[in-house]
């Protein structure tokens, strides 16, 4: 059954207050979950005061600052800062989106920045992925043949064949789709989420893969797949801009056809 | 063993989406409609239970509580019937396009509300 509320460890609280002492025209107050495994405390949210006029445009730069200049006990993933490798995922302004993708000036008012929702926290904006990498794990995301390419060949694929795959390569694994899916919420566990279905349809799609029907009978179940309702909040808020909810009626509509 | 993990907020702070409200809607209206019919069913049993039971339960439907029910039975249906066919079309492969979604989301929202208007206005 689904639980709506927050335990009892999870509950949010009113934590440090860092305002902005210099002179400045252009301050941006940050509002930043905060959780530590090293004290006994609830969850809180630490609000800091940052001066623009000496700071990058993106999220990512404003917290890179805020741990560099105000409280270098701020953790969050980070590594590439141009949307590539899909470490800082989280939930900015209310939406998943990955935090070096994200204009400042795009979020009117104070930037309330959570971890991706509804996951274990590790610290702070650090969700605990291994159920997520689990899951994409399941789906096999690697190529299976059986038969071998013609001596010296490679495995050819024809350009048409090849652009089936565009829109769903482009993905760097971020899960903020599969943390912004309520089905994925209340049924994690067994619900895969439009992540993993998305790499499960890059697989299925892939003209080379000779493992297609075994990939498809794998998902014929009614929690790894079908707990997807359509509801649409992976697309809406994917930071690639790609459609996982339409690859996920992609193998809604193979099932049927197998 | 390390200290129990929280979990990170999730209806508490994600914004309302157009995807998400519309969906949870149609699951809303779905319950909705099953009370409604049941509603219908104890209608056709008062029929069958004789003249006074029958007008007993008129003056209920006829009661500002009655057709209050009836109004909200009435959009519930129109509003999953049209988002149902909306389900219809993503279910062929269709209308993924988050601007498309957005575009047939409004128009179930136009279309269910002005036919429970019409259907009222020839009712009454």
């Amino acid at each position: 059954m689904a639980e709506f509320s927050l335990p009892k460890n999870s509950k949010v609280q009113q934590g440090n207050d860092f305002p902005y002492k210099g002179k400045s025209e252009n301050k941006k107050t940050f509002n930043i979950y905060r959780w530590s495994p090293d004290d006994d405390d609830n969850p809180r949210i630490d609000t800091y005061t940052i001066d623009m006029d000496d700071c990058g445009p993106m999220v990512l730069d404003a917290l890179i600052k805020i741990k560099d200049e105000i409280d270098s006990s701020l953790t969050f993933r980070r590594s590439c800062r141009e949307g590539i490798c899909g470490s800082c995922s989280m939930n900015v302004d209310g939406t998943n989106t990955l935090a070096c993708l994200k204009s400042i000036e795009d979020v009117k008012g104070s930037v309330n920045i959570y971890p991706l929702p509804h996951m274990p926290v590790i610290k702070d904006l650090v969700p605990d992925l291994t159920n997520a990498y689990k899951q994409l794990t399941s789906i096999k995301p690697w190529l299976q043949t059986e038969n071998n390419p013609e001596e010296g060949n490679e495995r050819h694929q024809t350009p048409k064949e090849r652009e089936k795959l565009d829109g769903l390569w482009e993905c760097v694994l971020c899960f903020s789709c599969s943390t912004s899916c309520p089905s994925y919420w209340w049924n994690g566990d067994k619900y895969l989420g439009p992540a993993a279905l998305l790499q499960a349809y890059r697989w299925i799609a892939d003209s080379r893969d000779e493992a297609k029907e075994e990939r498809l009978k794998d998902l014929q179940d009614s929690f790894k797949l079908y707990r997807c309702h359509t509801i649409m909040n992976c697309t809406k808020t994917c930071p690639k801009g790609l459609n996982p909810a339409k690859a996920i009626g992609e193998i809604k509509k193979l099932q049927l056809e197998t | 063993m390390a200290k129990e993990r929280p979990i990170s907020p999730h209806l508490q702070v994600y914004k309302p989406q157009i995807t998400s409200v519309l969906s949870i809607f149609h699951r809303i209206t779905g319950v909705a409609m099953t009370f409604g019919l049941i509603l219908l069913v104890v209608w056709i049993f008062t029929l069958s239970l004789g003249k006074e039971y029958f007008e007993y339960f008129s003056m209920f439907i006829k009661s500002w509580f009655g057709l209050l029910t009836l109004f909200g039975f009435t959009f519930a249906l129109n509003y999953h019937f049209c988002n149902g066919i909306r389900h219809l079309f993503w279910d062929a492969g269709y209308g993924y396009e988050i601007e498309t979604v957005q575009k047939s989301g409004l128009a179930v929202v136009v279309v269910s509300c002005s036919l429970t208007i019409l259907i009222w206005y020839l009712a009454l």
